[in-house]
């Protein structure tokens, strides 16, 4: 390749928000449910039924609206985009065109060269979410499950300013994260309550025009987005070099084949004829709807960064990391707040949460364990009444079952003993069955004394306090 | 005679002071649609006769509890088939909302039945309100009561029909651009239009969504009244409702106009006026100074541009509303089709009628990239502009006056084949609805083929009371005509 390329790369991101209800009828929003259990004249376009804006919804906008520093449309509108498909049960989908609730917004970002860069935000919408289509395999029927149709979604459209995977991944991880602080939604890519699609161009290194760009859909992990990414800025770059010509249009990724394929040419486009639902009225925003939210606004993770070290003391490598999931730094301020040992706290979650997440392929999200029991059992440690062996098995179960670690040890009687004499009678037997460790020892191989203390520790399934051990071990030892 | 010749108000004292019961209500009723319906055709559907006793039962057993005492209570009422009855057909005279049986009832129909009046049956109209003839329908063409071989308007036209050949007492309507007013005035009854937002329009199936409300159609001002009364409602559902405090209708039921200011449009009495229509019009005018009202003519302006802005408005908002007719869900679906597109677009070309399906067009095309600016755009801001030229009149006058149409009722056959003609039929109610105001059509006379003749009058954004007094007084200097078709009929 003789020339230099540049990668222009603009995000559209749809988030599925957190309301119980659906964004313009009383249905519920919960997932799964049997076919076309959330459903009413509304959500099923039945004739004569009418949209009702849920309010929660526009809350939700504005918030992260705000969080990425947008100008909030005063007055906005919701519009008529116009389609046909049976998923989309008026055969409009309600969106905003004309007058989305923000605008000219943008977060920074850091760059893979440890630099900082603001990436701007066009715009946020608001709109509904479509159906599903479910296709029976055995016959030739389509059902039509309308337990997603009007599902509220915003969606956040970037301006053309990212360059490379790693700045859309820094991206999406930012946006991610504060939506979820701000509880907006969870933002799940597999689930697809966060769903991204790609607009990519690539022109020469230096030049000022576009070039033309391709959109690219269904991308369902943060690694399937940065592998389209590369994929499309290759295949484009193939194109120019060939003399060919990009053509815009709308592409679809096949993550297991690592490959995309054109949906819909420039040419297809169909024509929405969008225009104000006269159903909906317009929304107006006043100042104090905005500082209401504003107000309501819970610490984002910049924030949040800033005070574990400055409060806690914490390292900004823990910081970042407990920072860096909401469930993280949810159970961390929690516990803290109880047992009043930041660091032991962060520790707990840096290495055995990790840990153990890691090895039941979990989430931070799927934690179940509540941070009072996590605080407990940092006090009973801390305490000496479980050594700290014992302390990572009750941890597994404050894990997995979250057990109150009190009447854990309690029940299975795993507190430390600290009884001199007990320990000392085992020591004792200890060192009689093991004469050559004892010689050992005493011919100056100091090691040998770590073996003694193991076994003691699982003759006494190891309840005994090792300090304890150590030191009854050493005195019989210098006898 | 039978009870269908009654007022609503007369039938309801009777049934409260029992001399009446409301299954005999019923039965008058539905024996007077068996007897007439084969000539005018006002209904597409008309209920169980046993299920309507059941009702009549229920309705009779509060009264007589007490629970139920408004004046409505057993009275039977009509309904558009473009409101949503639950568990009744439904198909706004269209093939391809066939065998379409809702399954939730309309707001301004609940509030009726909350107050005891009975749903009889579903009224014939225009396919999906669009046209001025009640021709359109695909259950047939209703005929007009003074005169079986004329229309009897559009699109309500069954429920005015109904009332005025009495097969019922009075009906629900709906007015997109004149479809209660219209009709109202060639069938020789009364029918209102409120303001925008005063009746709920959930249930009421779109057709120009920012225009459609819902009224009453009765023989007199009273009846009119007294439905509006009970069918307006502020509702959480209907998100372009408005909470309003003067829903009492009825305290404007006063014989006094005097010092009352009715502005008389000039333009309304140009070019393309019916002499007969004209004169008539004039001279209830005339009559209301006589009562003491002040009158005074002049410019009203942009009446020429309400049609065209009209027609651009309501195609393209019906273009998209009629979108959800697909045969995926409800209604007709094609017979034959291959693939899901296919199957659109048969179902939709078999299931929608010639006039729909030319609005549809037209509304695709207004909104179409490249004409939403210069067509839609520019019908919305000379809606705007409009609406300032009521503002302005209504800043000198309490009343607007001038006729409900231009002619009286046509031959039946005579308008479809020009719709630009029956579209500019239309030009002295839609800019009523283009400014969301408050209109009335009431009897002022006959042509000399024998036809009713209606008087409009508009009021401000919710000055319903200014126009029910005005029409109210009016209607106390005359008596009301039966027609032919009345039992009672006075030749």
């Amino acid at each position: 390749m003789s020339k230099e390329y540049e990668t222009v790369i603009g995000l559209e991101v749809h988030v599925e928000l957190a309301t119980k209800t659906k964004i313009f009828c009383s249905c519920s929003t919960a997932f799964g449910g049997a076919i076309n259990a959330h459903t009413c004249p509304v959500c099923t376009g039945m004739p004569g039924s009418l949209p009702v804006l849920n309010k929660q919804v526009v809350e939700y906008a504005m918030a992260v609206g705000l969080a990425t520093n947008c100008e909030i449309t005063r007055y906005c509108k919701f519009d008529r985009k116009n389609y046909f498909y049976p998923d989309n049960p008026q055969n409009y989908q309600i969106s905003q065109l004309y007058l989305p609730i923000c605008r000219n917004g943008g977060i920074e970002i850091e760059t893979e060269k440890g630099g900082k860069k603001t990436v701007g935000i066009h715009e946020i919408h608001m709109e509904e979410d479509a159906g599903k289509l479910v296709h029976d395999e055995d016959g030739d029927v389509s059902v039509v499950d309308f337990n997603r149709s009007g599902v509220p979604l915003i969606e956040i459209v970037s301006e053309p300013d990212m360059r490379s995977p790693e700045e859309v991944i820094a991206y999406l991880d930012k946006l991610r994260l504060m939506i979820q602080y701000l509880g907006a939604s969870d933002c799940k890519l597999q689930e697809g309550s966060m769903r991204a699609d790609v607009n990519l161009s690539v022109r020469e290194a230096g030049a000022k025009e576009f070039g033309t760009r391709t959109e690219m859909k269904n991308l369902n992990s943060f690694r399937a987005i940065a592998r389209a990414i590369e994929n499309e800025t290759n295949r484009q770059i193939d194109l120019i070099e060939s003399g060919e010509k990009v053509i815009q249009e709308t592409r679809r990724w096949d993550d297991s084949k690592a490959y995309s394929y054109a949906m819909r040419s420039k040419e297809d486009a169909q024509d929405y004829r969008y225009f104000p639902d006269p159903d909906l009225v317009p929304v107006s925003i006043s100042d104090e709807w905005i500082e209401s939210v504003r107000a309501k606004q819970p610490e984002l993770p910049t924030e949040k960064l800033a005070r574990y070290q400055s409060e806690y003391g914490l390292p900004e490598y823990d910081a970042q990391i407990l920072t860096g999931t909401k469930k993280f730094a949810d159970i961390f301020e929690a516990a803290t707040e109880i047992c009043k040992k930041p660091k032991k706290v962060s520790n707990w979650l840096m290495v055995e949460t990790i840990r153990l997440l890691k090895e039941n392929a979990m989430d931070a999200e799927d934690i179940r364990f509540s941070p009072g029991n996590l605080a407990k059992l940092i006090d009973l440690t801390d305490n000496g009444t479980v050594n700290s062996t014992v302390a990572k098995e009750v941890f597994e179960a404050v894990f997995k079952e979250d057990i109150d670690p009190e009447k854990y040890v309690e029940e299975k009687g795993l507190k430390t003993v600290h009884d001199a004499g007990a320990l000392r009678e085992t020591v004792e037997t200890v060192m009689k069955n093991n004469p050559k460790s004892v010689e050992d020892y005493k011919n100056g191989k100091e090691k040998a004394i770590g073996f003694l203390v193991g076994q003691t520790m699982k003759a006494m399934k190891g309840k005994a306090n090792p300090e304890m051990v150590n030191e009854i071990l050493k005195k019989l030892l210098s006898k | 005679m039978s009870l269908t010749s009654l007022t609503a108000k007369e039938l309801g004292i009777k049934i409260k002071e029992k001399e009446i019961s409301v299954k005999e209500a019923v039965n008058d009723t539905l024996d007077a649609i068996e007897k007439k319906e084969g000539k005018v055709n006002s209904f597409v559907t008309v209920a169980d006769r046993d299920a309507l006793l059941k009702k009549a039962e229920k309705v009779q057993k509060k009264i007589g509890e007490g629970t139920l005492d408004g004046p409505l209570a057993g009275v039977p009422i009509a309904i558009k088939d473009n409101i949503c009855t639950k568990g009744l057909l439904t198909t706004c005279s269209s093939k391809i909302l066939e065998g379409f049986v809702p399954t939730y009832t309309a707001e301004a129909v609940k509030n009726l039945e909350d107050a005891g009046a009975i749903v009889i049956g579903k009224t014939n109209m225009d396919e999906f309100a669009m046209g001025s003839t009640t021709e359109t329908s695909a259950y047939g063409a209703t005929k007009n009561p003074w005169n079986l071989g004329h229309v009897p308007g559009g699109s309500s036209g069954g429920s005015c029909s109904g009332v005025a050949a009495e097969e019922c007492i009075c009906a629900l309507g709906s007015d997109t651009g004149g479809s209660i007013r219209q009709p109202s005035a060639f069938c020789g009854v009364t029918g209102i239009k409120p303001t925008y937002g005063t009746v709920s329009r959930y249930g009421l199936i779109a057709y120009g969504s920012s225009l459609d409300q819902i009224g009453p159609v009765a023989k007199d001002v009273t009846d009119c009244a007294l439905i509006l009364e009970t069918i307006s409602s502020y509702d959480k559902k209907d998100s372009t409702s408005m909470k309003r405090e003067d829903l009492d209708f009825t305290s404007a039921l006063k014989d006094d106009v005097k010092g009352m200011k009715i502005g008389i449009p000039k333009d309304y009495f140009g070019e393309g006026l019916d002499r007969e229509v004209s004169e008539a019009v004039k001279g209830a005018a005339k009559v209301l100074e006589e009562k003491g009202a002040v009158l005074e003519e002049f410019d009203l302006g942009l009446v020429e541009y309400a049609i065209p802005a009209y027609y651009v408005i309501a195609c393209a908002e019906a273009s998209s509303n009629l979108a959800r007719f697909d045969g995926v869900k409800y209604g007709y679906r094609a017979k034959q089709y291959e693939g899901l597109h296919n199957m659109y677009k048969k179902s939709r070309s078999e299931g929608f009628g010639t006039e729909v399906k030319r609005r549809i067009m037209l509304g695709s095309f207004v909104l179409s990239s490249g004409y939403y600016d210069a067509y839609y755009l520019k019908a919305l801001r000379t809606k705007a502009l409009i609406k300032r030229e009521f503002d302005k009149a209504f800043s000198k006058y309490d009343v607007i006056l001038g006729p409900a149409a231009p002619s009286t009722a046509p031959k039946l056959g005579s308008s479809l084949d020009d719709p630009m003609k029956m579209y500019l039929g239309d030009i002295y109610t839609v800019s009523v609805n283009l400014a969301g105001l408050p209109g009335i059509s009431l009897p002022c006379g006959m042509d000399g083929e024998g036809l009713p003749i209606g008087l409009q009058l508009i009021g401000d954004c919710f000055k319903e009371k200014d126009i029910i007094q005005a029409a109210y007084t009016y209607e106390c200097t005359r008596e009301y005509r039966h027609s032919p078709l009345s039992d009672v009929y006075q030749g």
